[in-house]
Parts: structure tokens; C-alpha cells; sequence
């Protein structure tokens, strides 16, 4: 509410004219070069909406044609380029030189861990931890296709029954439930004789009886004591890492229905130097083989 | 503080209020401070020399620091992210000594206003240093106040033009060699002063050059003032550091007032000749009591003194004086006629400053505090250092044998240059084995490990647990570090986890 400009009587200034609730403001006058400055970003700021794509309209550049993605992309490309010499180092060592050269190990540990983070987490965990229901840690020591540089190497590179190479990591269990080669019974006793590698077998009968049935329908495969076969992917029965749980229920669920994971052939999709680098990085997770 | 007065600049603006309501907005009032010889003066060239002297110098001064290191002795390495002050070198993660220097030096203003005012603004900030060297530049060119006056004044002919064109290259040059000090406290000088005559430094010292030469400038050589009285928060905040007994730049009014002609009768020893208004930097007047546009300069100081020894009258009627001294003389002399007698009596009411008053305690208290909290620090400071980082993802490792796995990955940050292999152990309930990836064991448990000089190594760890091994949830573990002779250099504590038991 404007009232009459008075002169306050302690500090001899003018007041501004303006009264809150009987309040009134002293006038203590801003420099006008201040005043002109405010003034000169306000002018700056139309002119920078102009030259730069500040309007929110879709596909909107500015006179200057700038476009953030643009700028991203050049980073991008410029950051490669810098890479480029290592890059090409990498893409021509093989895995067993890139871990046994300090320099090489290091830039690739660290591009590793990005291209894991990018690529394999989803399913493998942020630490190759894996998660129950078909993806394996890679912190462990148990491989099924094999823990080796080479192994891992190809692994990544060919996948896993995604029929995407034709040098992929393939082999399918039976379902002997569902496709009737084993009753509902016999199933039951398999899975005994399965728990019996570990001594968790809770009937000794069941179990016994379920030997004959492994010997003549798993032992191909997953050996006759349950050691595994990695030439089939076949995973170790008699240890403690179980890749679609390790009860009874889960056993006779795997028998019943076959169970088998997938995983992409990455070769078509990564860059060779990265898949090194992944090889080198994901073999140090758990130590490798 | 002394009382509240009513500055005499703003009374008649007051009257004129009713007629036509004024600007809220204040035009530039030029200030033109003339020159002016003294004691005041001679200190403050010499702290303006001192301080531009560092300022320009210290990136030249060499340190030895061994080949393939940088031999600047002040250097801000940020490319490999290190801060080299002669002997000491600071790692990014020791940045809290720059805060705790920070820390000190505000204590130290705080101290240093509460005892003496604003030493501070008048003799040592930068602002008031260039300011004063721009000036120097402006009255050797354009010559003192009143022929600048004039020629601002005047037409705007050749003589005009060819004094403020020398001016401005002058203060640009100034400018210039500002901007260009400041790029080589972040790279070596020599190089980098090559380097900019050769259009090879890259575009971010270019940058930073601009920034300070055009800041320097704009703020010495157009702003001047205007930064303390508008833009600095220092002279807000001030006040609360001083009190009645902190030394201020202040005028005697009662010895000076009631001001007359030298020669007339019944007046004080202020003659009213403006000299301390004119050399003031900030465009104000020292009788109109303390003021928040006053940077205590005590160039007044030199100014009055001039005209009380030519008109042989003691000295000091603008002096560096506690208002506490201030109020005690006018005390005394409010009862007595204008002269000597009443100058003697006014100063004989002086008594010494309290120096020693809680206040100037307390800063002391807590200036002291923070440099032996930094001087520890710094003594206590190691140049081993090794970090222990468990894996969190997975937690633990269920192994194919029962077992339980933890990984870790072991930094080891080392501050010298030597590259001595250290010898990583395990503390640690037995059962419990150690194992280093891509290293060989060199007995049981013991691992090599190599270092880099002035660098940091990193090593994958994991411990393994056998199967059937009754351990807690979370057990205590200890890395230990133990160099070339056997004796521990540093160690780690951490867990080892598992399942529930």
C-alpha cells in the first residue's frame, strides 16, 4: 500500500513509500550500474534462447544448429578415439596375454567391469552373483561350460542354446515326466538318489532304488556319481551350488520338466576387444579356473 | 559500537523528498582520490609490493623433487590430481588440509578484525591491492585528482584520448599478467609461458587467463569501490567482530568539532579542508563516525596528519583509535573550551586497548585449536596407506565344496617413490586362508605384493572359509602390510561373512 515517502529519523533516509502491516521500507538506493547489469542478462538470455535450442519444442535447434545429443555424440566419438590405439591392442591380444600384461589387464578390468554392468548384470548380477532359476554366479568356483579363459572367452562369444551361432554352448535335458520316459514315482526316486550325492537323502529305499534309473537314464550326462560333464553343460549334481535350487521340490521339478538356461551370443553384438575384456574381467570374479 | 549518526550526504536529499519521490536506484558518484604521502602510505606500499611480489613470483620458485616429478615448488597438478607445496604433497584425498588452512585463516580475520579492524580490507585483500596498484597507474598517466577531474571534465580531444587509451593498455597489461600468474600456479610456469606465446596451451588455460586478466580489469579498474560497498559480504558481517576496544580508523570530533578557519576563534582543530575526504579510496567522509564504506585504510589518517603538522598542531586528530578511548575523551572534553588545553586533557583520558577480552580469547582459543588439529594431522599423516574394499555383491560366495568365499579388493596408496614389495598377511581366526589372485604365494599366507611409486596398486583378495567351519556371522578380520623386514607397516581391519549359523 504506497504511503507518503517520510524521512526516518534514526538513519536520515528516505523511507520507499511502501507499508506492510505498519512496516515501512527504508529506501537504500541499488547502484544503477547494478540495475543496468540485471537488465544486460535479460538481454543475454533472449539471445542465448535464440542462438540455443532453449524452447521446448520437439526438434527445435536454434540458429546455432547445436544439439545436445550432437555434442554427446562428438564426446562419445572423441573418447573413442582416444581409446582407439588400446582398443585395437585388445582386440588382437588374446585373453591369456591382455591378464598377463599389467597395462592391458587394467584398462580392460575396468572396461570390463562397465561392459558387464551394460550387458550381463541383468541377469548375472551386479557382482556375477546370478539368481536362482537358471543364471549361474560367476563368483563362484563352479563352471558349467568351464571357468578357463578360453572357456569363458567362448562361452561369451558363441551363447548359449539362443541358436544365434553355430558354435554356441548346446545341449537339452529331457523332460521325463511330462514326455512320459519316467513315472511320477520314479521320478520321486531319482531325485532321492540326486540328494543321496550330497547325504541329504531323507529315504534310503527311495533312493536306492532310484540309482538303477540314474545309471540308465542321467549318468550319461551328469556322470555316474553326479560329477557333471562340461562338454554338455551337464552342471556337478554332488556339490553344493545349484542352479535351479537344490530341495527336493526344485529336483523333481528339474527331472520332471528339464530345465536349461539361454544366454545370447554376444560375438554378433560386442566389439571383440570388449568381449576380451569381459572374459578378463568376469574370470576374476571368482578367481576363474 | 560509538552512537548512530546521521550522515551529512543524506540530509539533502531528505528535504527535497517532499517535492518529487527519489530514485530507488543511485547514480555512480566518481571518486577521484588524490595522492598522499605519510606513514600509513609507506606501510601500505610495502604490503602492496609483498603481496604482488608473491602473487607474481612464487610459480617460479623451483623445488627439487626427483626426475619425472615436477620440480615447480607451488604447484596445482590437476591433471594427475595432486597439490605440491614445496616438501608437502597432497593427495585429493587430504583436500581437508586446504579446508583446515581455509578454517585458520578465517579464525585469523576474525582475530586480526577484533583486535585492529579492518587490516584486512585496507591493507591486504586483493581487491584493495590491485585497486591501489590501478590507481597508482591512473595518477602517473592521467595525473592526481584535480586533473583528472578536469579531464573528465574537459573536451574530449586528443589529449583526452591518448591519456585514457594509455591508461586502459596499462591496466589491460596489468590485467594481462594477472590472468597470466594465475594459469601458472596450475602448470609449469616456464612451459606454460611458452606454450602461451606459442598458441600451444589448450583452450581451458586460455579460458581461465580471460577469465582472471577480464575480472582483474573490470574490478580494479572500473568496480573499484563499488565491490566493497555493494558486492563484498565481508563489511556486513564485520561488525559483528568488532567491538568497543577493536582499533578503527576514526576522527576525534572532540577535539576537532566544532570545525572552523584555522586562525578564527572557539573552533576546534578541524579546519574542514577535506583533505581526508579526498584521498579517501571509497569516496567517504571519516567524520561522519564509522560507516560500513569505510575499508579502514587509514589513508585519512596520512592526509590530516599533513595538514595538522603544516598548521603546527599535534598530529592524530584522525587516528587508529578504540571507541571505547573515543567516548572516555570526549567524556572529558565536553566540558572544556576548544584548544590545546582540551586536546591534552582528551588524549590524557586515553588509556592502553584491552587486547586480552574474551573475545579475542575465544578466536585465539579457536585459532589455536585448528593449527594443532592440522599440525597433528599433518605429523600423524602416513605415506602408506591401504584401503580394504569388500564385495557387497555377492556378500559371500557359496563354494561347490560347502565353503564359504569373500572377496575383497585391497588398495595399496603409496605417497613416496619407493617401489619396495610389501607382504600381505591375514589376522585372523584360524581356518580361514588367504588367497591374492594372479600372485604366487611366497610361503603360507604370504603374498608379494608390488607397489607403484607415488601411486595406487590394487589387488583382488578373496578368503575362503572350508565347509563344516563353525564361524559367526561376521567375523573380525586384520590385513596386515608388513615391509621388506618383516615389521608391520599398515594395517586393515575388516569381516569375513556367512550364513546365519
Amino acid at each position: 500500500m504506497p504511503t507518503k515517502i517520510e524521512k526516518d529519523s534514526l538513519s536520515g533516509q528516505n523511507t520507499t513509500g511502501h507499508e506492510w502491516d505498519g512496516l515501512k521500507e527504508l529506501n537504500t538506493p541499488l547502484p544503477k550500474w547494478w540495475l543496468w547489469t540485471f537488465y544486460a542478462c535479460i538481454a543475454f538470455s533472449l539471445v542465448w534462447v535464440v542462438i540455443y535450442p532453449a524452447l521446448p519444442i520437439p526438434g527445435a535447434t536454434g540458429t546455432s544448429g547445436w544439439i545436445a545429443r550432437e555434442a554427446v555424440m562428438r564426446d562419445v566419438q572423441q573418447a573413442e578415439a582416444r581409446m582407439a590405439p588400446m582398443m585395437s591392442r585388445l582386440r588382437a591380444a588374446t585373453p591369456e596375454q591382455i591378464a598377463a600384461d599389467p597395462e592391458l589387464r587394467a584398462f580392460a578390468m575396468a572396461g570390463g567391469r562397465g561392459a558387464f554392468a551394460n550387458n550381463c548384470a541383468s541377469c548375472h548380477g551386479a557382482g556375477g552373483q546370478g539368481a536362482l532359476g537358471g543364471f549361474p554366479s560367476l563368483a563362484d568356483d563352479e563352471w558349467i561350460w568351464g571357468g578357463s579363459l578360453d572357456a569363458i572367452h567362448h562361452t561369451i562369444t558363441h551363447g548359449v542354446r539362443a541358436n544365434e551361432s553355430d558354435d554356441q554352448r548346446q545341449s537339452q535335458m529331457p523332460r521325463f515326466l511330462t514326455d512320459g520316459v519316467l513315472t511320477r514315482a520314479q521320478v520321486n526316486d531319482v531325485a532321492e538318489h540326486v540328494l543321496s550325492f550330497t547325504n541329504r537323502a531323507t529315504d534310503q529305499a527311495a533312493a536306492l532304488r532310484g540309482a538303477e534309473l540314474y545309471a540308465e537314464n542321467c549318468a550319461s550326462c551328469h556322470g555316474e556319481k553326479g560329477e557333471g560333464i562340461r562338454d554338455v553343460g551337464a552342471p556337478r549334481l554332488s556339490d553344493q551350488v545349484w542352479l535351479f535350487g537344490g530341495d527336493k521340490a526344485s529336483i523333481v521339478q528339474s527331472i520332471s520338466n528339464a530345465r536349461a538356461g539361454v544366454m545370447p551370443s554376444w560375438g554378433k553384438r560386442l566389439d571383440p576387444a570388449i568381449i576380451n575384456m569381459l572374459t578378463v574381467y568376469v574370470h576374476s570374479l571368482g578367481g576363474g579356473e | 559500537m560509538g552512537e548512530i549518526k546521521t550522515p551529512d550526504k543524506l540530509k539533502p536529499e531528505a528535504e527535497t523528498a517532499e517535492a518529487a519521490p527519489p530514485s530507488l536506484y543511485a547514480d555512480r558518484q566518481r571518486v577521484y582520490p588524490k595522492a598522499v604521502f605519510g606513514k600509513v602510505r609507506s606501510v601500505k606500499w610495502a604490503v602492496l609490493i609483498l603481496c604482488l611480489a608473491l602473487y607474481y613470483l612464487v610459480p617460479w620458485l623451483r623445488w627439487d623433487r626427483g626426475p619425472g616429478m615436477p620440480d615447480q615448488a607451488v604447484l596445482v597438478d590437476m591433471t594427475n590430481a595432486r597439490l605440491f607445496f614445496f616438501w608437502i604433497e597432497i593427495w585429493p584425498q587430504e583436500i581437508y588440509f586446504l579446508t583446515g588452512a581455509l578454517i585458520l585463516g578465517a579464525f585469523a580475520l576474525f582475530a586480526v578484525s577484533s583486535l585492529f579492524g579492518r587490516l584486512w580490507c585496507g591493507f591486504t585483500c586483493p581487491q584493495t591491492v590491485w585497486t591501489d596498484l590501478f590507481m597508482f597507474v591512473e595518477r602517473w598517466i592521467e595525473g592526481d585528482r584535480n586533473a583528472r577531474m578536469k579531464l573528465d571534465a574537459g573536451p574530449r580531444n586528443g589529449a583526452y584520448w591518448s591519456r585514457k587509451i594509455a591508461k586502459h593498455s596499462a591496466w589491460l597489461f596489468i590485467a594481462a599478467a594477472t590472468g597470466g600468474a594465475w594459469i601458472m600456479y596450475f602448470n609449469d610456469a616456464p612451459t606454460i609461458t611458452r606454450q602461451f606465446f606459442t598458441g600451444d596451451a589448450g583452450a581451458m588455460v586460455y579460458l581461465f587467463f580471460a577469465l582472471f586478466a577480464g575480472f582483474t580489469y573490470l574490478l580494479a579498474g572500473w568496480a573499484r569501490e563499488q565491490v566493497c560497498v555493494y558486492m563484498c559480504p565481508w563489511p556486513r558481517f564485520q561488525a559483528a567482530m568488532l567491538d568497543e576496544n577493536s582499533l578503527v580508523v576514526t576522527y576525534r570530533d572532540w577535539r576537532g568539532e566544532p570545525r572552523g578557519k584555522a586562525k578564527a576563534d572557539g573552533v576546534g582543530d578541524c579546519v574542514d579542508c577535506a583533505a581526508c575526504v579526498h584521498v579517501c579510496p571509497t569516496g567517504i567522509d571519516i567524520r561522519d563516525g564509522q560507516q560500513l564504506e569505510c575499508i579502514g585504510c587509514g589513508l585519512c589518517i596520512d592526509a590530516c596528519d599533513s595538514v595538522m603538522g603544516k598548521l603546527g598542531r599535534p598530529q592524530g586528530l584522525v587516528a587508529f583509535e578504540t571507541l571505547k578511548n573515543l567516548s572516555a575523551s570526549a567524556a572529558v572534553a565536553a566540558t572544556l573550551p576548544p584548544g590545546p588545553q582540551r586536546q591534552q586533557a582528551g588524549m590524557a583520558a586515553r588509556r592502553v586497548p584491552r587486547f586480552i577480552r574474551p573475545r579475542t580469547i575465544m578466536y585465539g582459543a579457536a585459532l589455536s585449536a585448528v593449527a594443532l588439529v592440522m599440525l597433528g594431522a599433518f605429523l600423524m599423516r602416513s605415506s602408506l596407506d591401504v584401503t580394504v574394499l569388500r564385495d557387497r555383491a555377492p556378500l559371500f560366495v557359496r563354494l561347490s565344496d560347502g565353503g564359504i568365499r569373500n572377496a575383497y579388493t585391497i588398495k595399496i596408496v603409496n605417497k613416496t617413490r619407493d617401489e619396495a614389495p610389501l607382504t600381505l598377511t591375514l589376522k585372523a581366526p584360524p581356518g580361514l586362508r588367504l588367497t591374492v589372485q594372479d600372485v604366487e604365494a611366497a610361503a603360507e599366507g604370504h603374498y608379494p605384493l608390488s607397489r607403484r611409486a607415488d601411486g595406487i596398486t590394487q589387488y583382488r583378495v578373496f578368503i575362503a572359509a572350508p565347509s563344516g567351519l563353525k564361524l559367526q556371522e561376521s567375523t573380525p578380520i586384520t590385513f596386515r602390510l608388513l615391509d621388506g623386514s618383516g615389521r608391520p607397516a599398515t594395517s586393515q581391519a575388516s569381516v569375513f561373512l556367512g550364513p546365519k549359523p
